[in-house]
């Protein structure tokens, strides 16, 4: 089992292949038995807004993908922590240094 | 003693444009903080990020001063991530790709930056614990 980080710094709504292709590349692995998060970052922390139309992303949290948001984009959006979608998580963007030194295999989009 | 990490980013979008330019800052701090060896290799619009003759302004606009505008100036943010790798034990390598930097007119780097091709980002990635593309769209 291989530990992954998939980055997402978009909104599936400025690019279609956010929720078309990189969250189901997230479930993909997922499915295939490795540990998966998906780490939003950027307008990437747009749908895990509660009460956002982010169907493809809480369909990859019942997939077992670990779904976290970078807590200062957060701020900076004004998205406070305790109104986020069922199964994301507030944190640090120390977690993608720590899988980076991990040798996890990190991946941007 | 735990044996010190390397990590190396390539980076290729150009300065004052976009966030991702921003985050790659926030992570590489985190690791200089740490004191981790950092190695960047700055690709296309990135060889801009580290270059010399870039200059605050002021904002006739809005009436501010150069002092009130503190224009942030990103070969800045290369220096200070220079020093604060130092400042904790590691060691911050930034290769400019050559041609782009020919393409591009920017060869007057801060000081500490050197010249390389795409063969040393092979070479970073061959010598690191992890390697991080954060490519342009």
């Amino acid at each position: 089992m291989a530990r992954y980080v998939l980055i997402e710094s978009r909104d599936p709504l400025e690019a279609s292949e956010v929720a078309g292709y990189y969250y189901d590349l997230a479930a993909g692995l997922a499915r295939d038995g490795n540990d998966v998060t998906l780490f939003l970052v950027q307008n990437g922390v747009m749908p895990a807004r509660f009460g956002a139309r982010a169907d493809k992303l809480a369909s990859i949290v019942k997939s077992g993908v670990k779904v976290l948001a970078d807590e200062f984009s957060l701020r900076e959006r004004a998205i406070p922590r305790d109104r986020l979608a069922t199964g994301v998580a507030a944190a640090p963007l120390d977690f993608v240094v720590d899988q980076m030194a991990a040798s996890s295999k990190v991946i941007w989009h | 003693m735990a044996e010190q990490k390397t990590l190396t980013f390539a980076l290729m979008d150009a300065p004052f444009e976009q966030s991702r330019t921003t985050t790659a800052f926030r992570l590489m701090h985190i690791a200089a903080k740490r004191g981790y060896k950092i190695n960047v290799f700055a690709y296309e619009g990135a060889v801009g990020l580290p270059f010399n003759l870039q200059k605050p302004h002021a904002n006739a606009v809005h009436g501010r001063s150069l002092e009130q505008e503190n224009h942030p100036l990103p070969k800045d943010w290369v220096a200070a991530l220079m020093r604060e790798t130092e400042r904790n034990g590691g060691k911050l390598d930034w290769v400019n790709c050559g041609l782009c930097v020919e393409e591009r007119g920017a060869a007057d780097a801060i000081a500490g930056v050197r010249r390389g091709s795409p063969g040393d980002f092979l070479k970073f990635a061959q010598e690191s614990t992890n390697t991080l593309v954060i490519a342009t769209k």
